[in-house]
């Protein structure tokens, strides 16, 4: 009873299967439903027949009385894999014709340990965005996802928009969405990745077309200039040191490819792939100890003081 | 099988099967990443940092990966050399062993090797120095990473498929 109670938790929430939020998911809960249904009467036919069986009298002639059932039974079977079959084809046929009358939104996901690489291509080079951990969809408009690993293989997650598809190093995947409600959702990945494969959530956040379109162009621009003094100073420890080696802030000379691009990161819902929300004291947390919150992960702690640390924090919570 | 009488025999099994435990008693450490801070403070035990990083499968697997993030490949390709000199080799201009390597890294050397003193920990030095021993052959043989496929880190461009182009087909039949 426990353990249906803990699979019963998986039917809502951000992370819900059955939610419907994307087509995979309404065609996985009207199979779902189909597939219950005629193996749950199979079952049924089978209890009764196996209780018949005990009750009836050994010796009695059953013949004519069975007969009929039989063929019921088979008929039964016959119907009841054929309407299966067809489900399963139109569904398909659905999911291949879905949204094919406007262009797909392009974007490459690439599993890193432990975090997200998220990168929306587009033919004009100053229209393609890097961002991290955070994957926004415009409702409606199918997308083609391109899948790639940097080391192990992880597995991309959304359960609220479709099934599962590894991300396997050296080859490329491909899964294709189509998000039908606006909300937010939470990606997992699904393939046991190492140490910290539990931190390596992905927010999913699908927005009407204009918001996502604001959200593009926002995300486009290079970094803003930090305003007050403790940022400025921030920035200049954060130009100066570990960090650019593995760490992007587009409009500086930040250009590591190593780790997740900073440009606008306060602009995120968590840090660290979903480990801690996104606020000064994460933050500070996190760069004073990274290896506390998420151990294992490959993000070095920096000897830094005290004021080092604030003036980082207020630079990089600046990054809108 | 009558190397041993009945009397011996019996208790061979549960031996045998206590002996295949030893190799857990080696297994590799995986910590998480140390503090510089703390590191810096304390007198470096350079003989224990070697036993330590040296002979690591992990250790040395982490430098693989931080040998490519840090773009050692650059200028010393998958240890073949380019720029800079080769790896693989048995020769050395300023010393093989792991002080040294991690002193290389730290400060730099003359003709272009930079000084990554202020790029990466003291840990991150001694898992390259680790690795870039393992690259000429100096490492524990049931230690080191697999070699990379080639020795240039990285696709050529011209063999690159551009952005926008479908993915490849397998060709037909």
């Amino acid at each position: 009873m426990p353990l249906l109670a803990l699979a019963a938790s998986g039917c809502a929430g951000v992370q819900s299967m059955t939610g419907g939020a994307g087509l995979g998911s309404r065609q996985f809960n009207t199979l779902m439903l189909a597939f219950l249904i005629v193996t749950g009467l199979a079952y049924l036919f089978v209890l009764l027949f196996l209780g018949g069986a005990f009750v009836r009298r050994r010796r009695e002639n059953v013949g004519n009385f069975m007969r009929p059932l039989l063929i019921g039974w088979t008929a039964f079977i016959l119907v009841g894999i054929a309407l299966l079959t067809l489900l399963s084809f139109l569904d398909d046929r659905q999911s291949a014709l879905a949204g094919t009358g406007q262009p797909p939104l392009k974007i490459e996901i690439t599993a890193n340990q432990w975090w997200w690489q998220v990168t929306y291509q587009d033919p004009m080079a100053s229209r393609t965005l890097i961002t991290a951990n955070e994957l926004h969809l415009p409702v409606g408009r199918p997308v083609e996802i391109t899948l790639k690993a940097s080391d192990v293989i992880h597995s991309f997650w959304v359960p609220g928009l479709a099934g599962k598809q590894d991300l396997i190093p050296g080859r490329t995947n491909h899964i294709r969405l189509l998000p039908r409600r606006i909300g937010l959702l939470r990606g997992q990945c699904a393939e046991f990745c190492g140490m910290q494969h539990a931190h390596m959530a992905l927010d999913v956040i699908v927005e009407p077309p204009a918001r996502f379109a604001a959200w593009y162009a926002a995300q486009l621009r290079p970094a803003s200039r930090p305003a007050t003094a403790l940022a400025q100073a921030g920035q200049a420890w954060f130009l100066s040191h570990q960090c650019v080696t593995c760490h992007s802030i587009a409009g500086t000379t930040a250009g590591g490819r190593t780790g997740p691009d900073l440009t606008h990161v306060a602009s995120r819902r968590t840090i660290a792939a979903g480990t801690l929300p996104m606020n000064p004291g994460s933050l500070a947390g996190w760069i004073a100890n990274p290896q506390g919150p998420k151990p294992g992960n490959h993000m070095p702690t920096i000897a830094m003081s005290g004021a080092e640390l604030s003036a980082v924090v207020a630079y990089l919570g600046s990054l809108e | 099988m009558e190397c041993f009488g009945p009397t011996l025999r019996r208790p061979l099994i549960p031996v045998c099967a206590a002996l295949l435990m030893l190799p857990a008693c080696q297994r590799e450490e995986r910590g998480p990443r140390t503090d510089p801070a703390a590191e810096a403070s304390a007198p470096a035990d350079i003989p224990a940092l070697i036993v330590r990083y040296g002979g690591d499968a992990w250790q040395i697997g982490e430098g693989q990966r931080l040998f490519r993030w840090m773009n050692c490949t650059g200028c010393h390709g998958n240890g073949g050399g380019g720029m800079g000199p080769s790896l693989m080799d048995d020769e050395w201009r300023y010393g093989s062993s792991m002080a040294d390597i991690v002193r290389t890294i730290d400060w730099g050397r003359p003709n272009g090797m930079p000084a990554f003193h202020d790029k990466l920990t003291g840990q991150q030095m001694w898992q390259l120095a680790a690795y870039v021993r393992s690259l000429s052959g100096l490492a524990r043989k049931d230690a080191v990473p697999s070699r990379a496929d080639t020795l240039a880190p990285s696709v050529p461009l011209t063999q690159v498929r551009p952005l926008d182009s479908p993915p490849a087909e397998a060709p037909p039949q």
